[in-house]
């Protein structure tokens, strides 16, 4: 009866909150799970599951051109398909609650190949007999420390974002670490009852190095008989209240100041609870709570410096209830850190910590599935991210937010790997701005964010019309969408760095999760097809132009395609639509593009670099459909291909925006083929290449890229990339550094943005970069770097 | 309350500058901690007729009220058992005493000094230790009295490495405990420290200092923990009610902290095999406290035992971690926490030979707490010495 004391401890607080547990809403797509795992420890139960997820994915098809009269006016054919993909579910809820949620899971759990479940974790021994009789299934229980292990290595290799340094008086209070592809070794501090420390050599190689009794049930034990009180965050409250000098005998008390010859500053902690041997002085329990909290701190911190030191590693993660996102504890304990190895060992968390048995324990019991060679997504939509940690949150407000929680990642259709042509994949970040840091942006990106969204809702009630409740779904996004907004304008870090890419990321999982797999692409259908009929024109007058006109021409035309753009703000309000709407696409030529020297302008340096060789092959991430990929990209890429480049078109694998996805490029190729012999032989040579990116965001992120690309990449020797538009170019790899040349294109559409970097609406940023140190000769990919 | 110099009277005599020898008693060593002042006192025995002639009163009173009481006070005591005798220092043949006091009574200390007129023996005030900073300036204000400060580190070392030379009157200051993984079998057996370097010692007082010595001048401090023998007082006295460090040992003796702890049994039902820990290993100290129910049965005397074993294992853990990488296998514990603290020492053994499989040993010396004090006075004769 080792855990009654934690149970009786929070029954108290969990009545009123019984009805606050909404099942339907936190055990989703129960009917198609199969795989469970549970994690049960001293106080909360983490559920896992694999279930499949249907749902709709606009598709398009060629249609039989013979046989015009059926196709119409239309380009192609948009269906929509039903498609199942696989999504893990992880749950967090208060043990109080494990019946209720068993019974639920029974009523509604459909699959009846499910036989056993796996379960890891303190508790799992005494609700055993429960989950059997409810469940009807077996459980089979898993090493508590190997769980904890494999979820932890699945999680830093899969979630962005997933680790962080804390730093309590900074700007942000959270620093997240940019995804290292070489997870290991690292040395996991599992905070407890007691302490372990597990060195983690490879996904199976791990080893127990050591450990300590005094963890987070000496704060708690201890605790709780010092000062009376039961619960372990109302310790922690205490603990935050206190002035642990009173109780500790800090160097000043004995030296009256510094020690200075060993370098001991005086506020130093000579010996805890040094001054409380009197009997003739009371403390106070915030005092002697603080106290304790630092006693128990310092000395985990100082045995993980010291394991690590003697173990030679640098990447220390910290977890365990006594951690669990405790802004409290994640404070002393990085405090004590830096003290014992003077900066040189940073005190790492984990966002989702609390979860790693549970993931654990599903992957051993899914093994067979293989789930390690997916790579997976954190499904925003589906998951609530970091709890508030607000200095002056109260408790109840704490616990409350901790009733449940929710993880759920989708199994991604490839595996994604870093661009090979990263000059420093381990220091490479995706974003330009950092919005957690950045205040004033991320109140312009959120506000921005809010007021689209009706727009948004609007163009997706309007790209569903045979669909009757729509309209529904619909609204439920918008509530769903600006309820995230809201809790990202209160805990910027819930989902690791907020980011633009994050906040469009985040519609796309919303949009997906009601059902609106592509809202743009009746829309995308349209400007494919009237952008079609100007290809051959714009294609015969840039001809027309010398050599060194067609070259601005070519470029000024990607910009000016660019501009073209539903996504944008400024592009879609009215002043602008004559352009945007259905009217003779010869005005795009005509487009105000600012005159040169633009915003960032390396046009001549380009320019000179085209008077040079050929490239061997340059690698294009394409953006917006219609007339930005028909009659801007395309003139472009045909152009290289006249010159001996091949080309790798690089575009989304799913819908994004108003983003040209895959599949529609291979149509559109095909269709500029039969009316343009250079490109016609750029495919049947093989010389242009449409690949997919592996992605569906109207971000680009270069280290989570199909294996596939990178692997073309890499045959292909390409030695030029292009990114093209706002959201690649500009809000990401903006100063993503490659091994090769690079060429980063867009217009800006955002005032506010145009504001920030010091231009005007529509300014142009035309970057082009050489690496340092390299000829542009011989910039391949295979130069060693 | 401290009454150390209570019964001196105050005769002020003049200093003969004819004084023959080298270094002016009274000798004093003084090592002021965060808890406790540790004094040691050389009372000659080889004084001739001439000078106890020319000795001032106040000199011979302060001798005989220091050799003739084991108590001084309410709080000061003089460790008897501990007493070097026939001990030569200097070319002087006395007996070295070991006298302790809290360091609360530091101030009463001091005025003593000041109603005694002590700065008129014109001797140096050896002190070293935080409170010979702390306290620098009471006694040149109260007392007129100028410390001779001394880093307490360098004094430890000093003291330590000469008391194990001079021996424990015939018999070696070290030991360490022979079968430390049986409780049956255990027993304490002297030893000599001959080669001492390098070795890592681990000063156990109010706090713990960890100190890799590879000569007598070659040391460095190689890290601290603030839960040291203050730690275990302070919380038992905030558990318990007890005021002395006797009063928690005594309780300690005979409670039983598998009550208070969780051990891995507890937890898995016995050993947690994956890993080679033992069921009877702690899991969790104080983890059965979590438990309320527990909580409102558990005695005082369980709760000293577990605030005991805690500290103690805790530091084990730290010097064992420390000893391997600084590549040292010898592991000397001294400080006043391992005063008459058998559970302590037997758990230290314990752990080191236990958790090293053999590789460490624990050595303990029977002055536990005193060299930074004989250190300190070694100081003064040196001082003296070179003018």
């Amino acid at each position: 009866m080792a855990e009654c004391g934690r149970v009786d401890s929070n029954t108290s607080h969990t009545m009123d909150k019984s009805i606050t547990l909404p099942p339907d809403e936190i055990f989703r797509n129960l009917e198609n799970a199969k795989r469970f795992a549970i994690d049960i420890g001293g106080s909360l139960t983490k559920l896992a599951y694999y279930s499949t997820v249907q749902h709709k994915v606009a598709k398009v098809r060629s249609f039989d051109h013979t046989a015009k009269e059926a196709a119409g006016d239309k380009l192609y054919e948009i269906s929509m398909q039903e498609e199942v993909t696989a999504r893990l579910h992880f749950i967090k809820f208060e043990n109080a609650y494990i019946e209720t949620c068993l019974d639920f899971i029974k009523d509604h759990l459909v699959n009846t190949e499910t036989k056993v479940i796996k379960a890891t974790g303190g508790g799992a021994h005494k609700f055993k007999e429960l989950i059997e009789r409810k469940l009807g299934l077996k459980v089979d229980k898993e090493d508590e420390m190997t769980c904890l292990i494999k979820g932890c290595n699945f999680v830093l290799r899969n979630i962005p974002h997933e680790a962080f340094v804390y730093a309590k008086h900074a700007d942000s209070e959270f620093r997240f670490q940019t995804t290292n592809p070489d997870i290991f070794p690292y040395l996991l501090v599992n905070i407890g009852s007691g302490v372990s420390i597990v060195k983690v050599e490879s996904e199976d190689k791990f080893e127990r190095i050591g450990g300590s009794s005094i963890g987070g049930g000496t704060f708690w034990g201890l605790g709780a008989l010092l000062t009376k009180t039961k619960r372990f965050d109302e310790l922690l409250q205490l603990a935050s209240k206190g002035q642990h000098a009173s109780v500790d005998m800090l160097v000043k008390d004995i030296y009256g100041g510094s020690y200075g010859y060993l370098g001991l500053t005086g506020d130093l902690i000579a010996s805890s609870f040094g001054k409380s041997a009197t009997a003739d002085k009371e403390f106070s329990k915030e005092d002697m709570a603080k106290s304790l909290l630092h006693m128990i701190s310092n000395d985990i911190g100082q045995l993980a410096c010291l394991y690590a030191k003697l173990h030679n590693l640098s990447r220390v993660y910290f977890g365990g209830f006594f951690i669990r996102g405790h802004p409290v504890t994640m404070h002393t304990i990085t405090y004590s850190i830096n003290f014992f190895t003077k900066g040189e060992v940073q005190a790492l968390f984990l966002r989702h910590e609390g979860y790693l048995g549970a993931i654990g324990a599903f992957l051993k019991g899914a093994e067979e599935d293989n789930p390690n060679q997916y790579s997976w997504g954190e499904n925003y939509a589906g998951s609530s991210g970091l709890m508030s940690v607000s200095p002056d949150m109260n408790p109840m407000q704490r616990a409350r937010s901790g009733t449940f929680d929710m993880l759920e990642m989708d199994r991604l259709e490839r595996q994604l790997v870093n661009l090979p042509l990263l000059q420093d994949p381990s220091s490479y970040i995706p974003d330009t701005v950092d919005l957690t840091e950045d205040a004033p942006a991320r109140e312009y990106w959120l506000y921005c964010f809010e007021e689209a969204l009706d727009g948004v809702v609007k163009r997706a009630v309007a790209s569903q019309p045979d669909m009757p409740e729509a309209a529904l779904r619909a609204e439920k996004f918008r509530q769903k969408y600006r309820h995230k907004l809201q809790t990202l304008r209160q805990q910027p870090f819930a989902y690791g760095s907020l980011t633009v890419r994050s906040l469009l990321d985040t519609r796309e999982h919303c949009l997906n999760e009601f059902n609106f797999p592509d809202p743009y692409s009746k829309i995308k259908q349209r400007e494919n097809d009237i952008a079609l009929k100007y290809y051959q024109k714009a294609v015969k007058s840039l001809d027309e132009l010398s050599w060194e006109e067609k070259q601005f021409a070519l470029v000024r035309g990607v910009l000016a395609g660019n501009v073209f753009d539903w996504g944008a703000k400024a592009v879609s309000e009215p002043a602008f639509m004559p352009l945007g709407g259905q009217t003779d696409f010869c005005i795009f030529f005509f487009i105000p593009l600012s005159e040169r020297p633009w915003l960032v302008d390396s046009y001549d340096q380009w320019l000179e670099r085209l008077k040079g060789p050929p490239h061997k092959c340059a690698l294009f991430f394409v953006d917006n459909s219609g007339v930005d990929i028909i009659l801007g990209v395309m003139p472009f890429v045909r152009e290289l291909l006249s010159r001996g480049t091949e080309v790798v078109l690089a575009s989304n694998s799913g819908p994004a925006l108003n983003d040209v996805t895959n599949g529609e490029l291979q149509i559109l190729t095909e269709r500029i083929a039969a009316m343009d012999p250079v490109i016609e032989a750029g495919l049947r040579e093989d010389r242009l290449l449409l690949v997919q990116s592996g992605s569906s965001s109207p971000c680009l992120d270069l280290s989570r890229l199909d294996k596939v690309l990178a692997m073309v990449v890499r045959e292909r020797q390409t030695d030029l990339v292009i990114i093209e538009g706002m959201g690649r170019a500009i809000h990401t790899n903006y100063y993503a550094m490659l091994s090769c040349e690079s060429l980063k294109m867009a217009v800006i559409k955002n005032s506010w943005l145009a504001d920030r970097l010091g231009g005007k609406l529509f300014s142009v940023v035309f970057k082009y970069e050489v690496p340092v140190g390299k000829p542009n000769k011989d910039c391949g990919a295979f130069s060693p770097c | 309350m401290l009454l150390l110099f209570c019964s001196i009277r105050c005769t002020v005599l003049l200093l003969k500058p004819s004084w023959k020898q080298h270094y002016s008693f009274p000798w004093f060593g003084m090592d002021i901690g965060g808890t406790l002042v540790k004094l040691v006192y050389f009372e000659p025995v080889d004084i001739t007729a001439e000078e106890e002639q020319e000795e001032v009163e106040n000199l011979k009173s302060i001798r005989r009220y220091l050799t003739s009481n084991v108590a001084y006070g309410k709080t000061g005591v003089r460790d008897v058992h501990l007493e070097l005798r026939n001990l030569t220092m200097c070319g002087r043949t006395g007996n070295l005493h070991f006298i302790r006091f809290p360091t609360q009574a530091m101030p009463r200390f001091i005025q003593m000094g000041r109603d005694k007129n002590f700065s008129s023996l014109h001797t140096t005030l050896c002190a070293t230790g935080g409170g010979a900073y702390k306290f620098e300036n009471d006694f040149r204000m109260m007392a007129d009295l100028e410390l001779l400060k001394l880093d307490e580190l360098d004094c430890l070392i000093r003291g330590l490495l000469f008391v194990d030379r001079v021996g424990f009157n015939g018999h070696p200051e070290c030991y360490y405990f022979q079968n430390p993984s049986d409780t049956q079998s255990c027993v304490k057996k002297p030893c000599t420290l001959d080669n001492p370097f390098p070795m890592l010692l681990v000063n156990i007082g109010s706090g713990v200092s960890i100190l890799a010595v590879y000569s007598e001048n070659n040391y460095k401090r190689v890290t601290g923990t603030s839960l040291g023998g203050g730690t275990f007082l302070g919380l038992c006295c905030l558990l318990t009610g007890c005021e002395t460090f006797e009063e928690a040992l005594e309780m300690a003796s005979k409670g039983d902290s598998t009550n208070v702890d969780k051990l891995v049994k507890d937890i898995y039902g016995g050993d947690y095999e994956r890993f080679g820990l033992q069921g009877s290993a702690v899991a969790s100290s104080f983890g059965h406290m979590m438990s309320k129910e527990k909580r409102d049965s558990i005695s005082k005397e369980d709760l000293a035992r577990a605030t005991l074993v805690t500290i103690t294992n805790n530091i084990g853990s730290i010097a064992r971690m420390c000893a391997v990488n600084e590549k040292i296998e010898r592991v000397v514990f001294v400080g006043n926490f391992l005063r008459i603290n058998t559970v302590s020492t037997k758990l230290l053994a314990y752990a080191m030979d236990y958790w090293s499989k053999g590789q460490l040993r624990a050595l303990f010396l029977e002055h536990e707490g005193y060299f930074g004090a004989v250190g300190a006075l070694m100081e003064l004769l040196k001082t003296t010495e070179d003018p």
